[in-house]
């Protein structure tokens, strides 16, 4: 009856998936059982048959050549349309913000503190989407990215866990707004890329300072929307080509992280 | 773009979807050629699962398995094909009333198979089974993946991963037992 039991599940204790405790059982009893040892070595005999006989079919090389190229070409194409779409949108930012400055001009009024940020917020985000290499730090793990800004910037900030968002850290850089370090960190959303700055609120100008904190709507003539706020002495802006919700989305997890 | 994956348990960091899934191109032509018993329609299974992959590659979930996740494609393109919903048409849907698995006997198949090393024999006689049974079996033996990994790779719980295996083999011990008396092993008996 005992070698009865053992039999019934041996395939499963072969294909080692049976409880550690459960195989060393197992092992005790075929050492002293001429029957299931025997079983035991047929079974394994047919495993490795199989796994022989299984490895049967090689595909021709030109099919893997026909493959190889489908699949090297498809990435590199789309990277360059990303990096397209974002020289599109750069030479719209500067014919937009052109076109501001002239009607700014004309019309006798200075842009504002505010707007200028945002415009150089915008510029960031273009400018690195355009790089060759958008971030110093490349990594998914907020735990190597957070680190790696330690001695590059004058604080210290939180990322938020991703795990159940639809969100992906891709990496981040230091960057400079207002001739004050930040960080610059780079989040996946849906392949669109999403820019996150952060900096010390009061190593900004105070006018800059107080016109983010005017809490006004980000301005139209940006083709990206925007959501900035202010939080245990850290200015952050999010900023991205995606949808509002999906800039709020990104912003609420990082307040939370906050 | 740089991603973490976790690819069959480790955790790799790579550029590309082609550094991924181009060392799975073997094994995966392999299996699809098992499934559909044709070159041709073998090697349109095997872009096709490509194609979906590479499109759907940004909705791949983060360090889950991709290996588990490109036979899934390819086994799902599969099912969809025509050679696909032939195959499964003929296969009596899933029983989990099996009975017990039988003891093993003395003058068992695999020993004889193991003497003869009729690999041919063995290849025909796993063509024999069902498409069901035939693909638990060649993904546990020739893929070595755990039952978690088969259950992810096809779909179905692990159970299941378990009743088809222990039917392929019970399936394969008695294709082979009349394919050895031909051979005259069966003298034996």
């Amino acid at each position: 009856m005992v070698c009865e039991s053992w039999k019934a599940k041996l395939d499963t204790y072969l294909d080692g998936e049976v409880a550690e405790d459960e195989m060393r059982t197992f092992d005790a009893h075929a050492r002293g059982c001429a029957s299931c040892s025997a079983d035991a070595l047929a079974r394994v005999q047919m495993k490795r048959a199989i796994q022989v006989a299984g490895k049967r079919f090689t595909p021709s090389a030109e099919f893997r050549q026909r493959i190889q190229r489908r699949v090297a070409a498809k990435p590199r194409r789309s990277f360059r349309m990303g990096w397209m779409l974002a020289a599109a949108a750069a030479i719209i930012l500067a014919v937009g913000t052109l076109t501001s400055n002239y009607l700014g001009i004309r019309s006798g009024n200075e842009a504002s503190s505010r707007d200028h940020a945002y415009s150089e917020i915008a510029d960031l985000h273009v400018e690195t989407l355009a790089s060759a290499s958008p971030v110093d730090v490349v990594s998914t793990d907020r735990h190597t990215v957070k680190p790696w800004f330690q001695g590059k910037i004058p604080f210290a900030f939180n990322l938020p866990e991703l795990q159940n968002s639809p969100f992906s850290l891709l990496g981040g850089r230091m960057t400079y707004l207002d001739q004050t370090p930040g960080a610059h960190l780079i989040y996946d959303l849906r392949k669109h890329h999403i820019s996150v700055f952060v900096f010390q609120e009061r190593s900004l100008s105070p006018t800059l300072a107080a016109s983010l904190n005017a809490n006004s709507p980000s301005p139209k003539q940006l083709p990206f929307n925007l959501e900035t706020w202010s939080q245990g002495g850290l200015r952050y802006f999010v900023i991205g080509d995606v949808s509002v919700a999906d800039i709020d989305s990104l912003a609420r997890l990082l307040k939370s992280a906050s | 773009m740089f991603y973490y994956v976790d690819v069959s348990g480790a955790n790799l960091q790579t550029d590309s979807f082609e550094e991924l899934a181009m060392p799975l191109f073997d094994q995966l032509y392999n299996f699809a050629q098992w499934l559909t018993q044709n070159r041709e329609e073998a090697e349109d299974l095997v872009q096709e699962t490509y194609a979906k992959a590479l499109k759907g590659f940004s909705s791949f979930q983060l360090g889950t398995n991709f290996r588990a996740w490109m036979y899934r494609i390819l086994r799902n393109t599969f099912l969809t094909s025509r050679t696909g919903l032939k195959a499964t048409m003929t296969v009596p849907l899933d029983s989990e009333e099996d009975g017990p698995e039988l003891a093993i006997e003395p003058d068992t198949p695999e020993t004889l198979l193991f003497e003869r090393s009729n690999r041919e024999q063995l290849q025909s006689a796993i063509d024999e089974l069902p498409v069901y049974s035939r693909e638990v079996l060649l993904l546990c033996e020739v893929e070595e993946m755990s039952y978690q990994e088969i259950s992810e790779a096809l779909s179905i719980p692990i159970g299941t991963v378990m009743s088809r295996l222990s039917r392929a083999r019970r399936a394969l011990r008695t294709r082979l037992r009349p394919m050895m008396r031909e051979t005259g092993a069966g003298a034996i008996e």
